[in-house]
């Protein structure tokens, strides 16, 4: 039984993910900023064999309850093996352009958050001497292109931020995994058209346990975007500055 | 993710679809509006031309299973699939299982589906404990068989019109495992599936039979009858190995030559005869759902299914009727399937399943010919004093629906002021 942290728990890939451990009974500890949500999502795991579903009322941009956040999941909990951090909004690019404000409440969200978060967890890890730390980052975080360069930037310090911190924990016996989902088809993004690129939540949710369990350093989920983050950072900008990607 | 097609793929309308993921989400404000849970519908109950399909398949936790009772709630979008999966290891079933399990509780409410132990068991309503009702006013009605009972008997074959519903509680039946023991035995004509549904259903949880509509003249009426009970077995379950059709050939490999084929080596093959025979729950109760996306195999245009019901006293009478009929007009059908009900009363005010005999045929979608066939089988099933089954139909006339359910005027009073389906606006049309 492994116990895990989830943020961002009521997120469609955290609530896949959360269920893959609810069966194999795993006891999880839910943050997010609904307690409804929360709570109908905890009653479900619990049904689905989670050892324990507790819930715990937190919005991202409160870093300064990350610490109580911390505790009291440990104090559930009775102790922390794993914590994935799954929370994030899709910055709306156009409002990002003309509002400073908005770019930086997304920057917040989407980046600055997740570094207060795995700062705190680091900490927590590297004085306990094991764990795993998974965030959801994003493909997009692999360049910036003008459609959503606000969501993606705030990616790209996220990816940047793992990887320093995978290296600094790395011989602890401490793993930092990044995830990096393609085209998740969830309310999130619920307005966009989908095409054969687009994967289910649960694939994604399949992918990342598998990931969490064996310490991988990043994935890509669908893998198939692996070589498709390729040829996009492998573009050279005399021709990426002309697309209208 | 959800389409917005129905199973038959036809007809085909333009909706706008919006997914309710949660089950604290407002409804939309505007109308008319419809919940369209996982398409297995084959007519347009679950389509809203020119509407608004509210899509359910995310709406799909538990809330509470107990094991010792076998009472679980959950949300309406959970598939019966799913709760299989989760209480068959613990020894208990939905009480009521579609010929297919990729429903959902709200869809299996919603048009009062039934099985192959309709003689035993009834209706999918005849065990459900009770449901959450949302409205589009914003009210929320808590109905069981003791609490708004009439809303209960409004919304159980309601055909979704009378709001979104939003959770169920529903009484499971305790199973000794995954495996069902029975037999299969040929019958010649229709009298002896008479006798042998009589002989059966006493002894039988399951019993149901196929019939080879291709068969005329002396051969007219014959089929397998197929009836089982559930055992206790310890044998490894078969690998689950489920098909896909992956696309849909443009032209469809459903021919009069090809059904009559498929239905000789049916009737003939050795499986059909089986004194002691012994099956896995999920071929048994869901033949179905080993090819997944079937409804493919009959083109682009779709197909129909006409699934009546005939009064026990007429049944005798009208059945061969009809099976000339569907011989005598070349457009076979592959699946035919032949089930007596019992006389358990449904709950539901528009429920389809009553005292009778059901028969169930597939049609490929050739257009003007088939529609004829269609309507000529209604006139078989108006005389007999029957009724076809609204989860199946795309084109029945609102003279024969406002026949078959006489109800309908009751449940206008029940139905949201801003919901509504392209099957509904059909068949209460005045004529």
């Amino acid at each position: 039984m492994q116990r895990i942290l989830i943020v961002g728990a009521t997120s469609a890939i955290a609530e896949a993910t959360a269920r893959l451990f609810a069966c194999r009974g795993d006891a999880l500890f839910l943050a997010g900023r609904s307690i409804e949500r929360l709570q109908a999502i905890a009653e479900d795991l619990k049904v689905r064999g989670a050892k324990l579903a507790d819930t715990f009322v937190h919005d991202a941009r409160d870093f300064e309850r990350i610490p109580a956040l911390l505790r009291t999941a440990i104090e559930h909990l009775g102790g922390l093996d794993a914590a994935l951090i799954a929370h994030g909004t899709l910055s709306d690019q156009t409002a990002c352009q003309s509002s400073v404000e908005q770019l930086r409440e997304d920057f917040d969200v989407n980046a600055l958050s997740v570094m207060a978060l795995c700062t705190n967890l680091a900490n927590q890890l590297e004085s306990q001497g094991h764990g795993v730390i998974a965030v959801i980052s994003s493909v997009a975080g692999d360049r910036g292109r003008r459609s959503n360069y606000v969501y993606a930037s705030a990616k790209a310090a996220v990816t940047a931020f793992t990887s320093g911190l995978r290296q600094r924990l790395y011989p602890l016996g401490i793993r930092v995994v990044t995830i990096k989902p393609g085209l998740v088809s969830t309310p999130m993004t619920a307005t966009f058209k989908k095409g054969a690129l687009w994967a289910m939540p649960a694939s994604v949710a399949a992918d990342i346990v598998r990931a969490m369990d064996s310490g991988k350093a990043v994935i890509y989920t669908p893998w198939f975007w692996r070589p498709i983050m390729w040829i996009i950072r492998s573009a050279p900008e005399t021709l990426f500055r002309r697309l209208r990607l | 993710m959800s389409t917005g097609v129905s199973w038959g793929r036809w007809p085909r309308y333009d909706q706008r679809l919006i997914p309710i993921t949660n089950r604290y989400q407002p409804l939309p404000p505007a109308g008319p509006m419809l919940v369209f849970g996982n398409g297995r519908s084959y007519g347009d109950v679950c389509l809203n031309a020119e509407g608004t399909l509210l899509t359910t398949r995310s709406l799909d936790r538990f809330i509470s299973f107990d094991a010792a009772s076998g009472v679980l709630e959950c949300e309406a979008g959970v598939l019966l699939s799913e709760i299989i999966a989760l209480t068959l290891p613990r020894g208990w079933l939905p009480a009521v299982t579609p010929g297919t399990a990729l429903v959902t509780v709200g869809g299996a409410i919603a048009n009062d589906v039934h099985g192959k132990n309709h003689h035993r068991a009834g209706s999918f309503g005849n065990h459900l404990l009770g449901f959450e009702l949302r409205r589009s006013s914003g009210e929320t009605l808590r109905c069981a068989p003791d609490q708004h009972a009439d809303w209960f008997a409004a919304t159980i074959g309601g055909l979704g019109l009378t709001g979104m519903i939003s959770t169920a509680r529903l009484q499971l039946r305790r199973v000794p495992g995954e495996w069902i023991a029975g037999d299969s035995q040929r019958f010649d004509n229709l009298q002896e599936f008479f006798a042998l549904a009589a002989q059966s259903d006493a002894a039988y949880e399951y019993t149901v039979a196929w019939l080879d509509c291709t068969a005329s003249g002396g051969k007219l009426g014959r089929g397998v009858f197929i009836r089982g009970n559930h055992v206790q077995h310890d044998a490894r379950p078969p690998r689950a190995r489920s098909l896909r059709l992956p696309l849909t050939p443009p032209l469809s490999p459903v021919t009069g030559l090809s059904v009559r084929l498929f239905n000789e080596l049916y009737f003939h093959r050795p499986a059909a005869q089986q004194a002691r025979a012994l099956w896995h729950y999920q071929p048994f109760l869901f033949p179905l759902d080993r090819l997944l996306d079937w409804n493919r195999l009959y083109g682009p245009r779709g197909f129909f299914q006409y699934q009546c019901l005939l009064p026990g006293t007429e049944a005798a009478t009208a059945l061969p009727e009809m099976l000339r009929r569907v011989a005598r007009s070349r457009q076979a059908s592959f699946l035919v399937v032949l089930k007596q009900f019992g006389n358990l009363p449904s709950l539901g005010l528009l429920s389809f399943a009553r005292p009778g005999v059901t028969l169930a045929l597939d049609f490929p979608n050739r257009g003007e010919p088939t529609l004829q066939l269609l309507e000529s089988l209604d006139v078989i099933t108006r005389a007999a004093g029957g009724a076809v089954y609204p989860a199946k139909d795309a084109r029945m006339a609102a003279q024969s629906f406002q026949q078959y359910f006489p109800a309908w005027r009751q449940l206008q009073d029940y139905i949201d002021p801003k919901f509504s389906s392209s099957f509904w606006r059909r068949v209460t049309r005045s004529w």
